[in-house]
């Protein structure tokens, strides 16, 4: 069967280390998949290749059935990939609203002499920009802190706002790295609900990384475990967790 | 009003014609150069070269100002497209030193070229007209309203965000190096358009004129004036251009001065004059609203914290 998102024989090589080692595996439209495995593993390093921000040595990557193998990132945005990132990258010194606004660019086409003699279409598109701004602000229950500036929400928050600007591209895939890192119990509670409620809403397929074990069981309807590079094991999750290679990686092997 | 009093301000407003493309790139793209005094001769002379009587020494073509301000301008946007294909993907100190080379090369090129002049200079002829200052003014509004129609639109705000984070740009969907370049040539065909303006003043110009100082000078005043602000642009080059001659009083000392009233203002105030913010209705808005903003975010950590003591 084949997925929205195709990975094939991938492979990244730093100097001698090979990161990501021929991996292959498949994202199902419409569904929650994760991708876990122990520190080092090479998740993130994938979803670098994937959005472009690494070059791919060996290997390739298909989106919707076209291949986008080493396009520049901006591209693959346009696509409908998009992610947020591990250590939270916003943009610190907007308000929370300009955030997304600024994230909302797509949705407009009109072009720089429009702006710059504002013309007709630029007050219309700018108009519909900043109302879809509002409404995703809104739906995402951050009306309250629009005029925050990004670094002075709270954590979890700002987890938050990274996935609100993600979701303002209307992507078909967002890749989320690690949103649950740091957060509390209650936190990390609330944003496996996000997810899903997402999912749901926006239509759309999520690729997840995560260390947070029940938050990937609970979520995702299949997993793909990656140690030192390689693919370990994929699955659902009552497949991973009963497979012993997998419980090694983590574990370590039993007896000494 | 006074000549005297007159000139400053009609060099204020030519600065300020310069600053607020070098304010584009640097405080809202986040690119820093020190070279846009190349792009200003390379205005300064093509200017020269359009409006400059065929009857002169060194003779031009004769025409009026405004199309040697169009032609200036279009010039050094042109020379910006070519130094961006080469600079643009350069990382941040990189690019800024690139444009340091940029400028003193440009400067030693117009040294060279006798056909205008070298390094004697290039006596442009006409005495001053101070009525230009109307021109000034008019080139002065006109780019004041589209560089600011352009920071408020989407694509100014992709510059902005290129300035506070690259890669998430980058993964937003933002084609990163064409608004950089975009920003670097709308901010040489405004230095291109000063330089032209510079010379008509002076009604002279050599490449001693454009070296390094004058690189330095634009970039202090758009920080000064605080980066990512429009309204600190057009302040701090009425006042940085304005400073040196109250120091006057000072004479030998003045610059030393200078220097001193800039490094104090930037301890006090390190964002600049204006950082960030905007004397305009709408930005004064925005600015209340943050504050707003701050203070319940306070308060409600605030509150949270003694139900979190009363548990």
């Amino acid at each position: 069967m084949s997925g929205i998102l195709e990975v094939r024989g991938l492979t990244k090589r730093f100097g001698g280390l090979a990161a990501v080692d021929n991996v292959s595996f498949s994202v199902r439209e419409g569904g929650i998949s994760g991708l876990i495995g122990p520190n080092g593993a090479g998740k993130t390093t994938i979803f670098n290749l994937i959005t472009g921000v690494y070059k791919v040595t060996e290997g390739s990557v298909l989106f919707a059935g076209s291949e986008i193998t080493d396009m520049e990132p901006f591209r693959i945005a346009d696509r409908g990939i998009t992610r947020t990132f591990q250590n939270i990258r916003l943009f610190k010194n907007l308000s929370v609203y300009e955030n997304v606004l600024t994230a909302c660019h797509m949705s407009a086409k009109y072009s720089i002499p429009e702006a710059l003699f504002r013309l007709p279409r630029f007050v219309r598109e700018e108009k519909a920009l900043r109302a879809k701004a509002e409404d995703l602000l809104a739906i995402m229950g951050l009306t309250e802190r629009r005029d925050v500036q990004a670094n002075n929400l709270p954590y979890g928050l700002q987890r938050r706002l990274e996935i609100v600007r993600a979701l303002a591209l209307d992507p078909k895939l967002l890749l989320l790295d690690e949103p649950a890192a740091g957060m509390n119990p209650d936190e990390t509670e609330q944003l496996m609900h996000l997810i899903a409620g997402i999912r749901e809403r926006f239509k759309l397929t999520v690729l997840v990384i995560e260390h947070h074990m029940d938050l990937v069981m609970r979520l995702c309807e299949s997993i793909v475990v990656l140690n030192f590079g390689q693919k370990l094991a994929e699955g659902t999750a009552d497949e991973i967790r009963g497979d012993p290679r997998v419980v090694e990686a983590y574990l370590g092997s039993g007896g000494n | 009003m006074d000549n005297y009093t007159l000139g400053i301000l009609m060099l204020a407003g030519i600065n300020l014609v310069a600053v607020l493309g070098l304010s584009l790139l640097t405080g809202f793209t986040g690119l820093f150069s020190f070279g846009h005094a190349g792009f200003m001769a390379i205005g300064a002379y093509v200017g020269a070269f359009l409006t400059v009587s065929p009857a002169r020494d060194i003779p031009g073509l004769g025409l009026p100002l405004v199309v040697g301000i169009l032609g200036g301008g279009a010039a050094a946007g042109l020379v910006s497209w070519l130094v961006g294909r080469i600079t643009l993907n350069l990382k941040g100190d990189y690019f800024c030193i690139a444009t340091l080379g940029f400028g003193e090369a440009t400067r030693l090129v117009f040294n060279n070229v006798q056909r205008f002049g070298g390094s004697r200079g290039w006596p442009l002829g006409a005495t001053r007209d101070m009525g230009d200052i109307w021109i000034i003014l008019a080139v002065d509004v006109v780019a004041i309203l589209l560089v600011a129609n352009l920071v408020r639109s989407r694509h100014g705000r992709n510059m902005i965000a290129i300035r506070e984070e690259e890669l998430a740009s980058q993964v937003t969907g933002i084609d990163v190096f064409r608004y950089k370049m975009v920003s670097l040539v709308i901010s040489a065909v405004l230095a291109g358009a000063a330089g032209v303006l510079l010379g008509n003043y002076l009604t002279f110009i050599n490449p001693k004129i454009f070296n390094l100082t004058k690189s330095t000078e634009l970039i202090i005043i758009v920080i000064f004036g605080g980066l990512g602000s429009i309204s600190g642009s057009v302040l701090g080059a009425l006042l940085l251009t304005a400073l040196p001659e109250v120091l006057r009083f000072f004479e030998i000392w003045r610059l030393v001065f200078y220097g001193a009233a800039v490094i104090l203002i930037m301890i006090s105030r390190p964002q600049g004059l204006l950082g960030g913010m905007e004397l305009t209705p709408s930005g004064i808005r925005k600015i209340l609203a943050e504050r707003r903003a701050r203070l319940a975010l306070r308060t409600e950590a605030a509150r949270e914290a003694s139900e979190g003591g009363a548990r």
